[in-house]
């Protein structure tokens, strides 16, 4: 390799030599400036996404329109606002949380935990996880569709009120929806917890046992509340995952138009991201409704962003007060 | 996992073990119901025993008793619940609806052909009025046509461009900041880049309706302001935070003592990173590319906003393409339940769920088997 270069540039050789151990050489400098323009490139492309959406969503975007339902006209910037569809939002994800974080977590302490590593129900079950992750998002929708609604929904029916005429919970609904978010996510909460469970030392879980503490013990009150900032993080990655997701709400429980706000598990429900769907493809007219557009898909990226800084800065928080502790 | 076993077990704990062990197994379930749930419903058409044709054989109803149930189930559309809640004198009225709808049905060769039958949804055909053989999708018409082939061409093509934009970038990016860039540098753009995965694909959807389609028609002036290069470029924006993640994970698990040699026998880091730790992480860049087609083909809300949406049969990019996803977002609410269209519906599901499995299966495989290789070396 050294003869080869030498050979080709003869000019450049001996005066790089004199100044740095290694050459300078031109492959060299070449590819990692365009290697580094695409990392650029994509920062670029992130950068005018949201200064776009920024530019031309602060018109319309006011404490009013966050905090106000739909008027009279959806499609009128000066009368309508989304705060039906922020609470939508809200109540899915959260009701998500309270199914996801035990299936989630629980999975998780097993595979670290209990599973025999390398073992065969080990393997299955992360292969499972991992497939789990890369189903598509209307998959989900068409199993929310076909598990959540027609079976359990349908049963429910059946047991509780098979004599009327319109079903109850053989229909789009917050739960079901929220169910549907849930299996979507679950991945996302097993890989985070599984991460901060894998960090901590293994030396606190020996002294806590060479200390007469069962394993039981040990899980609960010393590994779980060490990893307690991976699993908060996991969980609120799950929520900013979940509370962009379109296309498994859209036979599950999301609504063109609901008057009021989401009040009970069956009601269906307005979302901030199948909103933006509606107003930038049925819109009756596009110029009229762009602004507030603009302002939805705004209130969804503030929503999201300031989720996953949150994530962030818990994780980095807690970190900081463990290292403290230690 | 543990040396110490710590205090003997009481039979409580020994129950909460079990118990989470229980619910753990949950996520092996759960792909399993959504394995049976998609198919069930795909399940009469994979078996080819729906029939879609308007025109039918009309039976008599005096001839009703003479149908074995499956045969009246299947004559009266109904699916087996519905038929299991219906007495005599219902199925009879049923009948005889039947047969006015038989009369008033479309007729003619094209009338008879049963659509959802695996040769029209897949060979093309000359409907009446047509020059040639051709493939549609047309589901919403007197007479229903279910051809797949312009949902996959759509969706490969999508595909297609969506990865060849992005693996280049995400590759390229990966390589600088697990080879090239400095510790501190890279602990700001590894998490800078990866914050574009946290951009909703409805957003980039609307980005790619919006200002994609906008920006790419002034530049190659085409006709369709929304087509398969709009909706691939979006498409790219999701692709690239995945393929990125995987290839940068791959690239670091490579044993550090690889590049340190290379470095101390006077290569520069980009030779370090070309020559010996790309190709020792070729595989699991290889299992970032497939990993990557399968979220592609998978997303829905990008392709159905920024693709036109219109069932062509084209290999040109610049002309608007219809998707797997898309079709089923787009459709489902206006079918009726059980219908065959529904199932026809449920069939591109079973497709992209079969699809999305065997990517992962591999992507994970390769990954694993890479993992396992490097550990080999380390402890050999």
């Amino acid at each position: 390799m050294d003869i080869k270069t030498t050979n080709r540039s003869p000019t450049v050789e001996p005066l790089s030599r004199s100044f740095d151990r290694v050459k300078v050489d031109w492959t060299s400098l070449l590819m990692t400036v365009a290697t580094g323009f695409c990392v650029v490139l994509i920062l670029a492309m992130l950068a005018v996404i949201l200064a776009y959406i920024g530019w031309h969503g602060a018109d319309a975007f006011s404490l009013r329109f966050i905090s106000s339902g739909v008027g009279q006209d959806m499609f009128d910037a000066k009368q309508t606002g989304v705060l039906p569809m922020i609470l939508g939002t809200c109540a899915r994800v959260m009701l998500m949380t309270l199914f996801v974080m035990p299936m989630g977590v629980i999975t998780a302490v097993y595979l670290t935990e209990y599973a025999p590593p390398g073992s065969r129900i080990t393997r299955i079950l992360r292969g499972a996880v991992n497939n789990l992750a890369g189903v598509p998002s209307i998959v989900f929708g068409l199993f929310g569709l076909g598990f959540f609604i027609s079976f359990v929904g349908g049963g429910l029916d059946n047991l509780f009120n098979a004599d009327a005429t319109a079903p109850h919970f053989r229909s789009p609904a917050l739960i079901w929806a929220s169910l549907t978010l849930a299996i979507m996510t679950m991945p996302v909460v097993i890989v985070a917890t599984e991460e901060s469970l894998r960090s901590i030392p293994q030396g606190l879980r020996s002294a806590s046992l060479a200390l007469g503490a069962t394993k039981l013990q040990t899980i609960t009150r010393v590994v779980l509340p060490q990893a307690l900032p991976g699993i908060l993080t996991g969980g609120i990655l799950a929520v900013s995952r979940a509370a962009g997701e379109v296309a498994p709400i859209l036979f599950t429980g999301a609504a063109y138009y609901v008057s009021g706000y989401p009040d009970s598990l069956t009601s269906q429900f307005m979302d901030l991201g199948y909103h933006i769907y509606i107003l930038s493809t049925q819109s009756p007219d596009v110029q009229r409704t762009e602004p507030i557009l603009f302002a939805t898909v705004m209130t969804l990226l503030v929503l999201t962003f300031s989720l996953n800084a949150l994530a962030v800065l818990v994780r980095s928080l807690m970190r900081r007060r463990i290292r403290l502790a230690v | 996992m543990t040396v110490v076993s710590g205090a003997k077990k009481g039979w409580a704990e020994r129950l909460i073990e079990r118990a989470l062990f229980l619910v753990s197994l949950s996520a092996i379930l759960l792909i399993f119901l959504i394995f049976i749930f998609i198919v069930k419903e795909a399940f009469p058409v994979l078996l080819g025993k729906v029939n879609s044709a308007p025109e039918l054989e009309p039976i008599p109803v005096e001839k009703m008793s003479a149908l074995s149930p499956e045969d009246l189930q299947q004559y009266l559309d109904l699916t087996p619940d519905q038929y299991a809640g219906l007495d005599e004198s219902t199925l009879r009225l049923l009948m005889e609806v039947k047969l006015e709808e038989i009369a008033e049905a479309p007729k003619g060769k094209d009338a008879r052909v049963n659509s959802v039958s695996w040769r029209y949804l897949l060979k093309p055909y000359q409907w009446s009025g047509y020059e040639k053989a051709v493939h549609i999708w047309q589901p919403i018409s007197s007479i229903p046509k279910y051809n797949l082939v312009p949902l996959l061409l759509g969706s490969l093509k999508i595909t297609l461009v969506a990865l060849a934009l992005a693996v280049p970038v995400a590759v390229g990016a990966a390589i600088y900041v697990s080879q090239l860039a400095s510790v501190k540098t890279r602990e700001i753009l590894k998490p800078a880049v990866e914050m574009l995965a946290g951009v909703p694909s409805v957003v980039l959807g609307f980005i790619g309706l919006i200002l994609i389609a906008t920006v790419w028609q002034s530049i190659f002036g085409y006709q369709s302001r929304l087509n398969a290069f709009v909706a691939g470029t979006a498409l790219a924006l999701a692709v690239i935070p995945i393929v990125f993640t995987i290839a940068e994970d791959a690239l670091t698990s490579v044993p550090p003592s690889y590049r340190e040699a290379a470095l101390a026998l006077g290569g520069s880091k980009w030779h370090a990173a070309w020559r010996i730790v790309v190709p020792a992480a070729l595989p699991g860049i290889m299992a970032a590319i497939v990993l990557g087609f399968g979220r592609a083909i998978g997303e829905t809300m990008i392709v159905l906003m920024a693709s036109g949406n219109a069932s062509i049969v084209s290999l040109s990019v610049f002309e608007s393409a219809r998707t797997l996803t898309a079709t089923i977002a787009a459709e489902l609410a206006e079918t009726v339940f059980g219908g065959h269209h529904y199932r026809v519906l449920f069939l591109l599901g079973t497709l992209l769920f079969a699809v999305t499995f065997l990517s992962n299966f591999l992507g994970e495989f390769i990954i694993h088997r890479m993992k396992g290789r490097f550990e080999k070396r380390i402890e050999g």
